[in-house]
């Protein structure tokens, strides 16, 4: 694309990148979502995703997880093809990925312990050591909502959620955070707090993040590098600068200058 | 996201429903045997089950089955009066409760508390993607979630089963001794001399099936529901008329077979 800007900074390449993707495909009947998307997300980027709605950006990071199957192309997530795992393999690849849902997606039938317990309980590499008790009680420090260990979903407002939705999706030590419009429909004092809490995760960490947003602040507190999707492809790519300073019209629309 | 291929009729849109329902179900429960017989095998999960779906519905089943005892022989007594049959009252109400009453009116029950439950409970985990966190989690939900249930059903029908026949013989009994006197040994005496095997074992060999219906339409609805809170709705209540139908019919399948052997 000639109107790609392709530029990554402040990141320390290593020699294989956390996710590679290469000419990814995905349709529904005969509503084409990704086209010929192509990307490369180095170990330690964090790379925004933003997009009008409905473009396809969930689609693409439930394809890096392997919830959904793409139709054609490639796709290395931590060096391994995921067309080609098990589902043994797969399972165990999801382990060192942590997945943050829009809904939080919390198993409203637990508690905010038994959420929390549940990846630990179901880890089967044994990678956690120490009580599991100690491991749900950091990860809770880690959100700031030490105190919220028994309550139940349904008791929590939307920012709590967000942040025990956050907590679960990182209890496992993950290499690699996806993240689904994890400040969407939450005020903005709340989304910063979110903002926030990500970053300071995400140094804690040191984790590689995919961060799916239409919360331009966000972008601009969080992103190493932010990618537009349109039409199937990664129409553009660069820093919040960049794109803030481009002249291309869709992008200038999108950030509504 | 639906296409023009999708919409496209074969037969018409309630047969091709009719048939999509039932490759569904069939695919489900191909996947149940291949997924559950696989390890890790989830036992914390099902005796949990087996507590939620088995234990949880003993005073809703107890209850109808009692007042069922009571209400049958209540009905049958002058009936049974007239022809000179009241001494028969006691093995009449333990035949129809252990053949029929008792493991049909469990399984419908049943069909309406669990099945419904588990189709709405399955239903709203997939639409607030519960099951895609489950699965991103490294579990197997199908496993996890599917296969724990309906085993649990399977297993908790016939306990079901079993009890409900107790109390609604004791409701016969309680029945019984409105008008009459009826001595509880000679009650029980007449009610296991009237029994044979032929009727407590094809009765309760079909309440496994009962009980494996119900999960599996549960769980196939629920786990298939789509277009949101609007879908689990109509999941949870599909659910409930596709069970008590199969059951049905699995009823009237197991009483031709026990008839076809000479056992009836």
């Amino acid at each position: 694309m000639d109107t790609a800007l392709n530029i990554a900074q402040g990141v320390s390449v290593a020699a294989q990148p956390a996710i590679e993707i290469a000419h990814l495909r995905k349709a529904f009947g005969s509503n084409v979502v990704l086209r010929d998307f192509n990307l490369t997300v180095q170990n330690g980027e964090n790379v925004v995703v933003m997009g009008k709605s409905g473009i396809g950006k969930t689609i693409l990071i439930k394809c890096i997880i392997g919830l959904i199957k793409p139709d054609g192309g490639t796709l290395r997530v931590l060096g391994k093809d995921i067309s080609t795992l098990n589902h043994r393999d797969l399972d165990e690849l999801r382990m060192r990925i942590g997945f943050v849902f829009q809904s939080s997606a919390l198993y409203d039938s637990m508690t905010v312990r038994e959420n929390l317990e549940f990846p630990l309980r179901r880890d089967r590499r044994n990678k956690i050591s120490g009580n599991i008790e100690d491991h749900v009680r950091e990860a809770l420090r880690n959100v700031g909502l030490e105190n919220a260990i028994d309550l139940m979903p349904s008791e929590l407002s939307g920012g709590m959620r967000k942040r025990i939705g956050i907590a679960r999706g990182l209890i496992l030590n993950p290499e690699i955070v996806l993240y689904d419009e994890p400040t969407t429909g939450l005020d903005p004092i709340t989304s910063e707090e979110i903002t926030h809490l990500i970053l300071e995760l995400q140094k804690k960490y040191k984790t590689t993040s995919i961060i799916i947003t239409h919360d331009i602040d966000l972008a601009r507190e969080t992103a190493n590098r932010i990618v537009f999707l349109t039409n199937g492809i990664a129409y553009m790519q660069g820093t919040y600068d960049e794109l803030m300073n481009t002249t291309d019209p869709e992008i200038k629309h999108f950030f509504k200058r | 996201m639906a296409t023009s291929q999708d919409t496209k009729t074969v037969f018409s849109k309630a047969l091709d429903e009719f048939f999509y329902g039932m490759a569904e179900l069939a695919g489900f429960s191909v996947n149940v045997f291949k997924e559950g017989i696989k390890p890790p095998y989830e036992f914390k999960e099902v005796l949990n089950q087996c507590y939620e779906i088995g234990i949880k519905s003993f005073v809703l089943v107890g209850v109808t089955a009692f007042i069922l005892g009571l209400v049958l022989v209540m009905q049958s007594r002058p009936t049974m009066i007239e022809f000179g049959a009241g001494s028969y009252l006691p093995a009449m109400s333990s035949i129809s409760i252990v053949r029929e009453i008792g493991p049909l009116v469990t399984a419908l029950i049943c069909a309406g508390k669990i099945g419904s439950g588990i189709s709405a409970e399955l239903g709203s985990m997939k639409v607030t993607e519960q099951i895609d966190a489950m699965e991103v989690s490294g579990t197997n939900p199908f496993k996890y979630l599917v296969a724990t249930r309906i085993l649990a059903t399977t297993l908790m029908i016939p306990i079901l089963t079993v009890y409900a026949d107790f109390i609604s013989l004791i409701g016969a009994l309680t029945g019984s001794n409105i008008k009459d006197d009826v001595n509880v040994h000679f009650y029980f005496n007449r009610v296991f001399e009237a029994l044979h095997y032929t009727d407590v074992i094809p009765s309760f060999t079909k309440t496994f099936f009962f009980g494996f219906t119900i999960g599996l339409v549960g769980c196939t609805k629920g786990y298939n529901s789509k277009k949101g809170t609007e879908g689990v709705g109509k999941a949870a209540n599909v659910s409930v008329v596709v069970s008590m139908v199969g059951v049905i019919i699995i009823d009237m399948v197991v009483t031709q077979i026990t008839s076809m052997l000479g056992y009836l």
